[in-house]
């Protein structure tokens, strides 16, 4: 098909203007990156340079000298515990909310929503003055518990909607044939739902790998997660640029991958499901 | 089976979340409100007292939180038409034929700014935005503009708190807008594109109301997500220079936490609470209709 001189021109606006998306979108990682792989002098360059020659020395020292790689391990141990904690007790739940008419479903659903949308320093308050009480402060114990405030939610919405999704009928057969609803649960509806239960495990992954209130109120030193670490070394002046970026970059790297892979439900779950 | 049968498998499957919920959850939020309640000091312990409502007086009667209040709303009234205007910009882009490889490439690069960890967009916030080794300050050179002080000014740092939640979610209204062009029915669209050349007229008349839903569901969720904003701000400017990106849950965090009066900053938290609730309560009205 041959284009129109009017419409080539709207081709090239159009790819123009991607590009503008994309290089916005994109230029504060390449600066990220690009400044984790200078040395401190390099990076007090004023103006700042573009090419140089690249080194890995502060990747070396964040993780050998400053500990940056505990507070690695401490994030993913967190992480991953919280989302599996939140997968066993939320699928459940989903499914009830799915299957069954009962009172309070309304109650329940506004819950979620609330805590999607309250502000982490509401509970970061009382939940300070509750955990210092416990003597359970800097523990990582008390973040997994603690993340699934907003970990629960976003499992049990998604899952809900996953279950939703598969016939009623499979359950109506198989209770026929004597299946009890726990069984139906779990060998019928568990194994269809597994899509649905991957994209809510990224999510809780994702928001527990990011969070920082928690971590700073509540941690001190054992149980330190990455970001809580990367805000620490922003004090005194003549900051370390390159060690901050190197950070920042590991911390990322993760997140990002995870959020590509889901990148179609990304709006949905952001949204709790008003924009499919 | 019968009704108690029916009522013990649904309290089986629901009773852990619960549980887990009441216990992290809402009685935290109890706590806060007894907290509320009194005079009560980190470093006066001993002295925790009973006063009544005063706190939320002292609130209600301080300027600092009405400031605190007033920032972010200003925030959120600068930055959300920006982010409206620019995703919907986006999205437009993005909606028309042709062109799927490109396309996909910026869907994907506009998933990232929104799912990068908040308080690194603070810390790379520091490094583009230096006074003197920043390349913030350099690229605007290069169009003539001497250096701006971004983190040490007032008006600057706000500007800068701007750019980055523009920067950070733009993408999302973008992507729930185009998801909201999808619905679009395609022969209506396409007869008013026979109709007219004008994409003015289309937008207002054809694509406006099927993207109704998708603003309204931003404008709820962007003002709950500024009245959350604590990460980036905290990491990039701790709420300075002086107060002047001192938004409301950076105020009640350094009310709480670094002048210690923790019953003044749980009447502040629950007082946000209040508002939060009311926001949950119209996105649940207006998008979850069959709950």
């Amino acid at each position: 098909m041959a284009a129109a001189p009017g419409t080539r021109r709207a081709a090239v606006i159009q790819i123009a203007l991607m590009a503008a998306v994309i290089l916005f979108c994109v230029f504060p990682f390449y600066w990220m990156v690009t400044t984790s792989l200078k040395t401190q002098v390099l990076a007090l360059e004023s103006p700042p340079v573009w090419v140089f020659e690249p080194t890995l020395a502060n990747y070396r020292s964040v993780l050998t000298e400053d500990g940056v790689g505990r507070t690695l391990v401490n994030s993913l141990i967190v992480a991953v515990s919280t989302t599996a904690l939140a997968i066993a007790l939320g699928l459940p739940a989903a499914y009830a909310l799915a299957r069954f008419e009962f009172r309070g479903k309304k109650d329940l659903w506004f819950w979620f929503i609330t805590n999607r949308m309250i502000s982490p320093i509401v509970l970061a308050l009382p939940l300070f003055l509750i955990v210092r009480k416990l003597g359970m402060l800097d523990s990582k114990l008390t973040l997994i518990l603690i993340y699934l405030t907003f970990n629960l939610p976003i499992v049990i919405w998604i899952c809900t909607d996953q279950f939703r999704s598969i016939p009623v009928e499979l359950d109506e057969a198989a209770s026929l044939e004597g299946a009890s609803h726990w069984r139906v649960f779990r060998s019928i509806c568990l194994p269809l739902a597994m899509p649905g239960v991957a994209v809510s495990a990224i999510f809780a992954f994702i928001f527990s790998w990011n969070e920082l209130m928690f971590a700073l109120v509540l941690t001190r030193n054992a149980a330190k997660t990455a970001p809580a670490m990367a805000v620490s070394f922003m004090e005194g002046y003549n900051l370390p640029y390159g060690k901050i970026m190197a950070t920042s970059t590991l911390i990322v790297i993760p997140v990002l991958i995870f959020a590509l892979i889901a990148s179609r439900h990304l709006v949905r779950g952001l949204t709790m499901g008003a924009v499919k | 089976m019968s009704i108690r049968a029916r009522r013990r498998t649904i309290l089986g499957f629901l009773s852990p979340a619960v549980l887990a919920l009441a216990l992290i959850g809402i009685a935290p939020l109890l706590y806060a409100f007894w907290t509320s309640l009194h005079f009560f000091n980190l470093t006066k312990l001993r002295h925790v007292e009973f006063i009544g409502l005063e706190n939320y007086g002292t609130v209600l009667g301080d300027p600092v939180f009405w400031e605190a209040m007033g920032r972010t709303f200003t925030l959120l009234l600068i930055a959300l038409p920006l982010q409206i205007a620019l995703g919907l910009g986006i999205a437009l882009i993005l909606h028309r034929p042709g062109l799927g490889f490109l396309k996909t490439l910026t869907r994907l690069s506009l998933v990232l700014p929104m799912a990068t960890t908040y308080a690194v967009v603070g810390l790379l916030g520091q490094v583009m935005f230096n006074l003197k080794y920043g390349v913030v300050n350099q690229l605007i050179g290069f169009l003539g503009i001497a250096p701006v002080n971004w983190i040490g000014d007032p008006l600057n740092a706000f500007a800068m708190i701007i750019f980055w939640d523009v920067w950070q979610w733009t993408p999302f209204v973008a992507l729930v807008l185009l998801a909201g062009l999808a619905t679009v029915p395609g022969e209506v669209e396409e007869a008013a594109q026979l109709e007219t050349r004008n994409w003015w007229t289309v937008l207002r008349h054809v694509q406006l109301p099927f993207l109704i839903p998708g603003l309204v569901a931003v404008l709820i969720l962007r003002t709950a997500d500024t009245l959350k904003l604590f990460d980036m701000v905290f990491t990039l400017t701790r709420g300075g220079p002086g107060s002047a990106t001192e938004l409301i849950s950076l105020m009640i965090q350094r009310v709480g936490f670094r002048a210690f009066d923790q019953g003044l900053a749980s009447a502040q938290a629950i007082i946000l609470l209040i508002i939060t609730i009311i926001l949950a309560q119209a996105y649940i009205r207006l998008f979850y209709k069959e709950v």
